[in-house]
């Protein structure tokens, strides 16, 4: 790795990093809008034009609220507990690949961080551990309410996890590849040889169940139980206060903005959209409108987690095993076993 | 080189950490570390699908399930059952065994050449699983029903009580 390697991947983790952050600013004012328009109501219009300040002016009041540890908490571990969620949340971004090569006189520049040829299990590995931060959160709080949330954000991720990894099995049957550079660059355009090069149209019952656990592993309505406010006061971060509160609801928003980009570069064709070839422009045009494309595709999905959120009420407990445990995992198994004779009877 | 020791350093470190820390949750956490640098120790041998592996299921499961399981449980000092001299006798015992196993294995040990691979391929995940399913594919398969029989097992044990319970007050709940 040369000097101006390692300033070009710097350079481009800065950017990722401030992407995610301000992308998770700007959800919570979208969120807060959306849910004004759906519920017919106004929404923050009061800080800036369209209340477009109104991210800030919360961030402040996070950053300046008194920090309140409770005495018989633990002490470490309550801290510890928001840094992980925040920290996971973050790593998440490192294995996708923004858009093709850009070429700046003699540098080419790759706009991923880095293609480890196991990408998709990178990704998956990430989203394991990202429970991590809610349980030892709920755990370290000492309050009962906190500790039943830590526990139903545990069974939850596991139950769900599974039928990721099995959603992901059969799309790896069609693609091939670990690596999301190679998956994304498969999708390339929108029509070849008689069929959709997307994997939403070759895996749609896959997609249909990656995006169902897609909701239970970011802990979206409807699979918002471990912070139930009806029945848990504010679950896993009831004791939570100030930044610390802050890091929790902002993992979340990134953690919805990861799993968009990966849902987008898995399913939707990442950075590739229809006719890239036919336009005639240049390899860096077509690579600024591929991250444009891209973005615009994560914005679809972290709409679509919006209206979600505003339509469809919180399932029961029993609902969310039962769908997870008795639907989901057979519904996988059978998508898998489908791809597969398809993909041996097409070969 | 240095690496794998400060990492071998790490583990060892942390597992001693595990077995002598005075409270559950904080021992699994320990482990959790332990784990983790045990998928740093794959890294370096470059085998990125038991790596990755290894923190998926693991730090990502197992270990998540030691936890849940521990939190529900409420163990701390007050309520620790207190130990009968017969098993302090067996546990001495069983310690004693252990110390004559690693002084006689430690007699016989040769350096190795822990970081320098056969075969620096091998843990890719096309050539591990062309192995899997061609040289190794019996016991492959064969350990997959024992997963499998293992899990009917479970399953069984927890389903055994079909007859409804009935309150005091005769009615079901």
């Amino acid at each position: 790795m040369e000097l101006t390697d390692i300033i070009v991947k710097v350079i481009l983790i800065v950017i990722v990093f401030a992407i995610s952050l301000v992308i998770a600013m700007y959800s919570t004012y979208a969120e807060r809008k959306i849910a004004a328009f759906f519920q017919d109501r106004v929404g923050p219009n009061r800080a800036g034009p369209f209340g477009m300040l109104q991210p800030l002016a919360d961030g402040a009041k996070m950053f300046l609220k008194e920090e309140i540890i409770p005495t018989r908490a633990s002490g470490l571990l309550f801290i510890v507990g928001p840094s992980l969620a925040i920290l996971t949340a973050c790593i998440g971004s490192a294995v996708i690949p923004w858009g093709q090569k850009l070429t700046i006189g003699s540098t080419i520049i790759d706009l991923q961080v880095t293609d480890i040829n196991v990408g998709i299990l990178y990704i998956f590995g990430v989203v394991s551990l990202g429970v991590y931060g809610i349980m030892i959160g709920g755990w370290a709080s000492n309050n009962k309410y906190s500790l039943l949330g830590a526990i139903r954000a545990a069974s939850q991720n596991i139950s769900y996890e599974i039928s990721m990894g099995l959603s992901i099995i059969a799309l790896l049957l069609v693609t091939g590849s670990l690596s999301l550079r190679e998956i994304a660059e498969q999708q390339h355009g929108f029509w070849h040889d008689g069929w959709f090069t997307w994997n939403f149209f070759k895996q749609p019952l896959g997609f249909l169940i990656f995006i169902v656990c897609a909701f239970a592993e970011t802990n979206r309505t409807p699979f918002d139980l471990p912070e139930c406010e009806t029945e848990l006061v504010g679950g896993y971060h009831t004791e939570y206060s100030s930044m610390k509160l802050g890091f929790y609801l902002f993992a979340e928003y990134i953690n919805m903005f990861v799993s968009s980009a990966v849902m987008a570069t898995l399913y939707f064709g990442g950075y590739n959209f229809p006719f890239m070839d036919s336009l005639g422009l240049s390899a860096n045009w077509i690579t600024i409108i591929g991250v444009i494309v891209l973005f615009a595709k994560i914005f679809a999905f972290i709409f679509f987690f919006m209206w979600i959120r505003w339509t469809i009420p919180r399932f029961r407990y029993d609902q969310l095993m039962n769908l997870g445990w008795k639907t989901l995992i057979p519904l996988a198994i059978a998508n898998i076993v489908i791809t597969g004779i398809v993909v041996t009877l097409l070969n | 080189m240095s690496t794998f020791y400060f990492i071998a350093f790490l583990s060892i470190f942390f597992a001693i950490l595990v077995i002598t820390a005075r409270n559950p949750v904080h021992s699994i956490l320990y482990l959790v570390l332990t784990f983790f640098t045990f998928t740093v120790h794959y890294i370096l041998l470059n085998a990125q699908f038991l790596a990755v592996v290894n923190f998926i299921v693991y730090m990502g499961a197992i270990l998540v399930l030691f936890l849940y399981t521990l939190m529900l449980m409420n163990l701390n000092k007050d309520n620790e059952p207190m130990k009968s001299n017969i098993v302090k006798i067996a546990a001495v015992f069983g310690g004693g065994c252990l110390l004559v196993t690693i002084v006689a294995s430690l007699k016989t040990m040769a350096i190795s050449q822990p970081v320098v691979l056969q075969n620096p391929e091998l843990g890719l995940v096309k050539n591990l699983g062309k192995i899997l399913f061609n040289e190794f594919l019996l016991p492959f398969e064969v350990s997959s029903l024992l997963l499998l029989s293992a899990m009917v097992g479970a399953v069984l044990l927890a389903t055994k009580d079909k007859q409804p319970k009935t309150q005091p007050d005769g009615k079901l709940y």
